[in-house]
């Protein structure tokens, strides 16, 4: 091989050593021996076959530059080559480049591989569903415990009132409740158009088209109205506690927190919890009155029912009951919701990912637990045949 | 190579916060091959200056120039900047959702052509370089203590053998016994790569063991020299620096000409 042409050129020589006596070769690397240019020389020492070269000495004289790569390179063509030909020695270095060579020599030969190898598909699969299984029920455990530590500190801190945190309260009831119901009014608003709409084109087959009144006082006061808020506030509110506690967790505040003797259950979720027992009723009220508003629009429109004669339809054959049905849910589905929230958010450990990871875990948990519990309720009810 | 080039350039900076002030026509070079220290009190705006050369906040008036391009108006010469340097932050700022090895290889990843194996090697040898023990490799920054964090974030900023160096505090928080071998480590790696180093601390050992010349932040702007040189100054904040209790000590064989009590 011939002396690099480019600055940044590196290759290696193999030469007769005369001085070493018969046999003795010299493995010399000529040029500059560094990151750029590792994955060449990787591959041409790869195809280097330690049997016919019987280098006993690396001669660094023809060296330009070393870096940690390259020096690696030669560190480890060294102890593949000590494997069947004794000590390898480095003769003819730079002084710096001794020293770099020295200090990456120390580094251990390879016990296990970084990242340990994967076991089978079928192993990691069964292996995954057990740990998900597993994985659900003490969640479900830590959860319930979650429930009672929350109600044991709501208990203590009803007994001394001058430790509960009404600035949080308050600042939390406007982050959770005024600013949702520009949100909670739109939605709820277009879900009465749609159903009004359905029902009238379905309704009007039969000529009944004046029951779509009752479809849409029924659905949206018994069902629909609580199910669409608490669906927006558990995206909304519960995403934001679990971030907001699980950056708080990452940050270390919340152990600077308990050593300060601040509970964090106290400062950071009864305040959350109370906020959306106060507001999710609240918003289900206004989220009632657009629904209802919006079927009305329709029926005026579509089917021409006048305000009057739609109020009057709603007043007399849609029982208050339906109303009662849909608000008593709320302070519930508000409970499941804030405590899934603040309980993943204290469940993120360390990393980033893991608040990314506990947020949407948290969304999607207070939904289903949200529809669950609206299922026992109507089964509930069911039974006492409201 | 030999005459002393300019490979950090820094005139006239002026940065801003709101109303205020905390560098005032402050001018500051390093030349090729040299480590520079940076001192000064807390909140002088150390760590400002650097994030200033690294692009990262941008000075309300002055001119940057890293190896020679104005790295505040040409994206070009930004671009290659930025591969030539490697960066450790006051706090490590590793990567919390990668482990330790892949924090590591994501400056190799990201400049391509490696094998998984060499970068698995080149993991390793970067963690025996900052004294690692290879165990960490697999481990997630949440995993490792505080001094452990530092010495990854090195490894990190070393991962590409860059030309040049920013250390932020690189020995606060390690025992003293592992700060000296890191002031070791700095030295060698400088002299067997040619490293030029920028490194804020507050340690004397190591600006007394490390550096080549010393800028201190004082009065929004750098005061630079040797470290016999800047103890002849009379600012009151370098007198209490470098003549205080410990500075005498540390210092006592560096510059003859320490007051004696
Ligand atoms: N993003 C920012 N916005 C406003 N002010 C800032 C910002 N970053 C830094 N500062 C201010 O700039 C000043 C210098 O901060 P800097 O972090 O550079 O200090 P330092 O010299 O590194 O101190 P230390 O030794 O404590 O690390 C401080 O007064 C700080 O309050
Ligand atoms: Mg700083």
């Amino acid at each position: 091989m011939t002396e690099p042409a480019a600055p940044h050129a590196a290759s290696f020589d193999i030469a007769e050593n005369s001085a070493a006596g018969a046999g003795g070769r010299l493995f010399q690397p000529v040029g500059a021996w560094i990151l750029a240019q590792a994955s060449d020389l990787d591959i041409q020492l790869a195809r280097l076959d330690p049997a016919t070269t019987p280098g006993l000495r690396i001669d660094g004289g023809r060296l330009t530059q070393l870096d940690t790569a390259g020096a690696w390179l030669l560190v480890r063509l060294a102890r593949r080559l000590e494997v069947q030909h004794g000590k390898v020695e480095f003769v003819n270095f730079d002084p710096s480049h001794a020293t770099l060579l020295e200090r990456v020599a120390e580094v251990e030969p390879e016990v296990e591989p970084l990242n340990a190898a994967r076991p089978n598909g079928l192993t990691t699969f069964l292996a995954r569903i057990g740990a998900a299984t597993i994985g659900v029920g003490t969640q479900a455990r830590d959860l319930v415990g979650f429930l009672g530590l929350a109600m044991i500190t709501l208990g203590r801190s009803l007994k001394q009132p001058h430790r509960f945190r009404l600035t949080a309260l308050v600042s939390q009831i406007e982050k959770t409740g005024l600013d949702a119901m520009p949100i909670v009014g739109l939605l709820t608003f277009l879900i009465g158009v749609v159903l009004a709409y359905q029902g009238a084109e379905t309704l009007r087959g039969f000529g009944a088209e004046i029951y779509t009144v009752n479809l849409l006082g029924v659905s949206i006061l018994r069902e629909l109205g609580i199910l669409i808020t608490a669906i927006i506030v558990a995206g909304r509110s519960g995403s934001a506690f679990t971030a907001q506690i699980g950056t708080m967790k990452v940050n270390q505040e919340v152990d600077a927190m308990q050593t300060m003797g601040l509970d964090p259950v106290e400062v950071l979720v009864l305040p959350r919890m109370l906020a959306l027992i106060v507001t999710l009723p609240l918003l289900t009220f206004f989220a009632n009155i657009m629904g209802l508003l919006g079927g009305g629009v329709i029926c005026m429109v579509l089917l021409d029912i006048s305000p009057d004669q739609y109020m009057r339809q709603l007043a007399n054959t849609t029982d208050i009951s339906h109303f009662w049905v849909g608000m008593i849910k709320a302070p519930f589905f508000a409970v499941i919701i804030a405590l899934v929230g603040c309980f993943e958010g204290l469940r993120v450990s360390g990393s980033a990912e893991s608040v990314g990871r506990l947020t949407t875990q948290s969304v999607v948990e207070a939904i289903f637990l949200v529809i669950i519990a609206d299922a026992a309720f109507s089964i509930l009810f069911q039974l006492m045949g409201i | 190579m030999a005459q002393p080039e300019t490979i950090i350039e820094v005139t006239g900076l002026r940065t801003q916060f709101g109303r205020s002030v905390i560098h005032d026509d402050l001018d500051f070079t390093v030349r090729r091959g040299e480590v520079m220290g940076v001192v000064g009190g807390s909140g002088t705006g150390k760590s400002v200056l650097l994030k200033e050369i690294i692009g990262l906040i941008t000075p309300a008036a002055g001119t940057i120039r890293v190896l020679g391009g104005d790295v505040l108006n040409d994206e070009a010469a930004m671009q290659r900047a930025r591969e030539s340097w490697g960066v450790l932050f006051q706090d490590g700022a590793l990567f919390s959702s990668l482990t330790v090895a892949e924090n590591i290889q994501v400056p190799m990843r990201e400049r391509g052509g490696l094998s998984q194996t060499l970068m698995d090697d080149l993991a390793r040898v970067k963690l025996a370089l900052v004294g690692l023990p290879a165990d960490a490799g697999p481990k997630f920054p949440s995993e490792l203590s505080g001094g452990m964090r530092k010495r990854a974030g090195l490894a990190r900023a070393l991962a590409l053998d860059p030309a040049l160096l920013f250390l932020d505090e690189p020995t606060a928080g390690l025992d003293p016994i592992g700060a000296a071998d890191f002031d070791t480590l700095i030295r060698n790696l400088q002299q067997s790569l040619g490293l030029t180093v920028v490194m804020v601390t507050h340690d004397l050992d190591s600006l007394v063991a490390v550096t080549d010349r010393i800028s201190a932040l004082v009065d929004k702007k750098v005061v630079v020299g040797t470290i016999a040189e800047l103890m002849e100054q009379d600012h009151p904040w370098l007198r209490s620096y470098f003549h205080g209790a410990r500075a005498r000590q540390v210092a006592g064989m560096a510059a003859p000409n320490v007051e004696k009590r």
